[in-house]
């Protein structure tokens, strides 16, 4: 249990380190959209979410209605909930409602690529530990963009904005060299984002609205093309 | 009619957790669909290859750090480097670069 939480409070450091650069900067949005330092710490605390806030940053800054940001919320999270379906399978089937809770509370893209990236069932003591190091610091982070807007230089935010990036590589490409139908779909994902980005109309769409069409259709197709064949083999 | 921050703040926490603990208190056994088990074993990848690229190359000053980011990134990450490694080395990669691509 011990070693599992300090192996969890280890690899959370790099995402603590990603998400005071992204929520840094996050913390300038919310600052001219009227929040305070304590309210973007808040903000931060309770909804862990980069896109999600930012689009409801937006909400508030149109002084728009409770109504739009409960549908904003949902679309720009919306692929928190395929993330927890798929969490929930890793999961042991008897693990408590307690566990189930606390996990919840932070289904994060980094959070989730490195919890299931654990072989075995889900140790719910590792993802607190990286949870207990990495979620701080995402408050903390957007209280100190709210207060400090631009202190750190922009060199040093350009290089610490690839962290993120550099996260979801190690999540991804170990798995891809084992099993090459990943890497095809991996490298399909690279095109098919790269041209949504580009093309007409799809380009308009926001980021994260983007990202749940393609994670729809991309997963589909490679279920459909390549089901996994059992338990064993979803593991490796 | 003005509203309240914390009232938004306090939905957004709502929505954002409902749509998170839902699926894992509500899935409670192993899902038997060969589709949908398959289905949900592709997610994690593609989500996060698709959030990688192309934003990877607009996260930084110069595009073509962020492409040397993802390259190198890479080819740590297939060499068994670690999350915090490769982490370091994309960091590390865009600002030795931009210190001669952006002046």
């Amino acid at each position: 249990m011990k070693k599992e939480f300090r192996e969890g409070m280890r690899d959370g450091i790099p995402i603590g380190l990603g998400y005071l650069a992204v929520s840094f900067s996050l913390g300038v949005a919310a600052r001219s959209a009227g929040l305070t330092a304590f309210q973007g710490f808040m903000a931060s605390l309770l909804n862990n979410a980069s896109a999600g806030e930012y689009a409801g940053f937006t909400v508030i800054a149109a002084n728009a209605s409770y109504l739009e940001m409960v549908l904003m919320t949902l679309i720009a999270n919306a692929r928190y909930l395929l993330m927890s379906c798929a969490l929930s399978q890793k999961f042991a089937p008897d693990a408590s409602l307690g566990h189930r809770l606390l996990v919840g509370y932070d289904v994060t893209d980094e959070i989730f690529g490195i919890t299931i990236a654990r072989p075995g069932v889900l140790n719910p003591c590792y993802t607190y530990g990286a949870i207990l190091v990495a979620a701080p610091c995402w408050a903390c982070g957007t209280a100190m963009g709210v207060t400090a807007g631009n202190l750190l230089p922009l060199r040093v935010v350009s290089a610490l904005s690839v962290a993120l990036f550099g996260m979801f590589l190690a999540v991804i490409i170990p798995p891809s060299r084992k099993n090459r139908i990943v890497a095809l779909f991996v490298l399909v994902s690279f095109l098919a984002s790269f041209a949504a980005a580009n093309l007409p109309y799809l380009s308009r769409l926001s980021g994260g609205t983007r990202t749940i069409i393609l994670t729809v259709l991309i997963s589909a197709a490679a279920a459909a093309l390549f089901p996994v064949k059992d338990e064993k083999e979803a593991d490796d | 009619m003005t509203h309240d921050i914390y009232i938004y703040i306090g939905i957004m926490a709502a929505v954002t957790y409902a749509i998170r603990v839902l699926p894992l208190t509500l899935i409670r056994k192993q899902i038997k669909n060969r589709f949908l088990r398959s289905f949900l074993y592709y997610v994690p990848y593609v989500t996060l290859a698709v959030m990688t690229f192309p934003a990877i190359l607009e996260a930084t000053q110069s595009p073509l750090a962020g492409a040397a980011a993802l390259i190198i990134g890479i080819i740590a990450a297939w060499c068994g480097a670690g999350l915090f490694p490769v982490s370091v080395i994309c960091c590390v990669t865009v600002f030795v670069l931009e210190l001669f691509l952006c002046r």
